[in-house]
């Protein structure tokens, strides 16, 4: 089979950010298959240079929209590891509550507004609403109301979170308002269980793609790693010294990308629901596990459109987790507590969480009076980019011979099932071409 | 029947918070849709179309290839709306203009040669209004959900949009919070523009300035507050790093 054509898809849509994928093929074979990023540069961390301790998560926060408050934790936790800041119990339960709270609404998101449509086969949300899949959009537009609100009780704003300060809170919702929360992710159960059925009844539209890669996120014995766990790696296993970050993480610049790319082990490595799904499922609750199961999905999965099944495995998760962590905080009772001041110090920090994207790290070093003089962010979208590169280069011939508009669909699933957030992969430090 | 206007949304540097916002209206979109037709919103839908009415532009403005992209969408568009810091006042992005392009450059690339490469061609940032000139505009960081409604629906009905021009003290004193000085903070209250319901101080924690500074003369209402505390508006001023940096006072939408 030979023919000529060319796809060029300027601006992927409903993705975060701006990226194009381009493919020409010439007598049956590939000449050029790019994804790039084309986002406007940021230079976050030359921003960083010369604030406050206090005025990096704020700043930091707007990284990204989709995950402020993930880049809000990692942020505190690089700066109260350089100051060692010891915070309390509560603080550790609601910031684990935060952490949910924002897998959730960006997972529902995802799942809901972004992957839905091509399952579907329309071209947003909107055309679902009157249509006979109008009760599913109600059920999602119901689940990402909760997750907003979880987050705004939380953390005082759902997008750029105003709660999470250095030391702590500055302020904790009522014992009456978890409460009402309690109640709502008790209904939100049934509802996930249902939005399963439906998506199940449409993932046939997933395609069948493998590709053998390395898959890294945090792990821990305590539990299904989200914001706490050591960097680990399906290749390699745990990194022991998490300050050494960067020999997992080696990151670098290609010319078609505003954004770093990455690699590890292998040329490139995956982030994100389905790495932490392939690391960490045994310690899903049994709820979530039930969903996995439904969709047949086992860890190792190498197939990255189940990527959005894994956010799904998760989000079930993410309630059932909140659940219990609602019922410590209610049974201890919620203390009045004021945010540790910490003993301004000299010092390099590092902070890790898993936020919805993947491995999310921010790297601080202060200096004596607590102003930042370097500082390092490594943001999961940036660490798939190379892996949505290869899976490229293996997925174009093995669907050649289709219509254009179907590879072209094709690829732009493959790149919205990464969910990535192009913005906030925009930023780089300390790189080299190759 | 009158056409409904058509909306597109455009985004350029930033984070893509206030679009998202757009997104967590949930329901109340419908009603929205009811007077407007989206026609391009590349975060949340594939369709595009370069024949609307009404631009609503997210972000700053950093490089010459994006100047030329916002001046075609300010060509096609009757009125362009600034939505958010980033595009209203520059927003964060503005921190980074106290260096030069170059220094930043090679502070976050070090030594990779970018030379002739477009995407990495970066000017100082700017706000949307330094590049074309912008009709309406939706303040903070993010926006306010209920605001964004309210500007829209005004637009879309042919009525001018009331955009407070008194300072976030005023909307703090409402929801009867203990003062942020009165606590040992130093708060940009005094001397940002409210309409964003004093989100910050009511979670206990000081304003920012996201909203954009107001004229001192406008400030007059608040005198009380900054003698308890002797401060001047310039006081205040100067410790606008975060939003407002370089910007004299201001009345955007004057």
């Amino acid at each position: 089979m030979s023919k000529d054509f060319s796809i060029h898809v300027e601006h992927v849509t409903r993705v975060e950010g701006h990226g194009n994928i381009t493919l020409n093929v010439k007598n049956g074979s590939i000449e050029k298959l790019e994804w790039s990023v084309v986002e406007a540069p940021r230079f976050f961390e030359a921003m960083l240079r010369g604030q406050q301790f206090n005025e990096l998560r704020p700043i930091t926060s707007r990284i990204c929209g989709i995950c402020s408050i993930g880049h809000s934790l990692a942020s505190l936790k690089a700066t109260e590891d350089a100051l060692g800041v010891k915070l309390s119990e509560q603080t550790e339960l609601f910031r684990r509550l935060a952490i949910h709270a924002e897998n959730m609404q960006s997972h529902i998101l995802h799942i809901g507004y972004l992957v839905a449509p091509d399952l579907l086969g329309v071209g947003s949300v909107f055309p679902l609403i009157g249509s006979k899949h109008t009760d599913t959009v109600l059920k999602i537009v119901k689940l990402h109301r909760l997750a907003n609100e979880m987050s705004d009780l939380i953390c005082g704003r759902t997008i750029h979170p105003i709660r999470l300060v250095v030391g702590g809170f500055s302020m904790f919702p009522t014992e009456k308002q978890l409460v009402h929360l309690q109640k709502r992710l008790e209904e939100a159960r049934s509802l996930t269980q249902e939005l399963a059925t439906v998506i199940h009844s449409v993932a046939d539209k997933l395609p069948a793609f493998e590709r053998e890669t390395e898959y890294i996120a945090l792990s821990t014995p305590k539990e299904y790693a989200f914001y706490d766990g050591d960097l680990t790696s399906t290749d390699t296993g745990t990194l022991k010294d998490y300050k050494k970050y960067q020999e997992i993480t080696n990151e670098y610049l290609v010319p078609q990308s505003t954004a770093k790319y990455a690699k590890h082990h292998r040329d490139s490595y995956m982030v994100g629901a389905l790495a932490r799904f392939n690391l960490n499922s045994k310690q899903l609750h049994p709820a979530a596990q039930d969903v996995a199961k439904l969709f047949g999905l086992k860890a190792i999965n190498y197939n990255p459109f189940m990527n959005t099944i894994a956010q799904l495995v998760e989000f079930m998760h993410n309630i059932e987790d909140s659940l219990q962590l609602i019922d410590t905080v209610l049974n201890q009772g919620i203390k009045d507590e004021k945010p540790v001041k910490p003993k301004v110090q000299a010092g390099r920090g590092v902070g890790l969480v898993e936020v919805p994207r993947g491995l999310l790290i921010h790297d601080y070093t202060l200096n004596s009076k607590g102003y930042c003089t370097k500082a390092n962010c490594i943001i999961p979208t940036n660490q798939n980019h190379a892996n949505i590169q290869k899976d490229m280069e293996k997925l174009v011939p093995e669907i050649i011979n289709r219509p254009e508009k179907e590879i072209e669909l094709t690829l732009e699933m493959l790149v919205r099932a990464y969910d990535p957030c192009i913005s906030c992969s925009t930023h780089y430090l300390d790189v080299t071409f190759v | 029947m009158k056409q409904k206007p058509r909306v597109a949304v455009f985004d350029f540097a930033d984070c893509e918070g206030c679009e998202l916002e757009i997104a967590d209206l949930e329901e109340e979109i419908l009603d929205l849709i009811e007077i407007v037709d989206i026609v391009s919103f590349r975060e949340v839908m594939k369709e595009h179309s370069d024949n609307y009415d009404i631009a609503i532009v997210e972000g700053s403005i950093m490089r010459p290839i994006d100047e030329q992209r916002l001046r075609k969408i300010r060509s096609h568009a009757k009125v362009l709306v600034a939505l958010g810091a980033c595009a209203t006042i520059g927003g964060i992005n503005k921190i980074r203009n106290q260096w030069m392009p170059d220094e930043v450059m090679k502070e976050v690339y070090g030594n990779a040669n970018v030379k002739g490469n477009e995407l990495f061609n970066v000017n100082k940032t700017k706000a949307v209004n330094e590049v074309v000139p912008v009709d309406y505009y939706i303040h903070g960081c993010p926006i306010d959900r209920d605001e964004f409604k309210h500007v829209i629906t005004s637009i879309a009905l042919g009525k001018k949009p009331e955009i407070p021009r008194y300072p976030v003290c005023v909307e703090c004193k409402k929801n009867e919070n203990i003062c942020q000085f009165e606590l040992g903070n130093f708060c940009l209250g005094p001397i940002t523009r409210a309409g964003c319901k004093a989100i910050c101080p009511t979670n206990n924690s000081p304003c920012e300035g996201c909203r954009g500074l107001i004229k001192k003369a406008e400030t007059e209402c608040v005198k009380e507050v900054l003698e308890r505390y002797k401060l001047s508006y310039e006081d205040i001023r100067r410790r606008c790093t975060m939003y407002n940096y370089g910007r004299e006072e201001c009345g955007v939408d004057e």
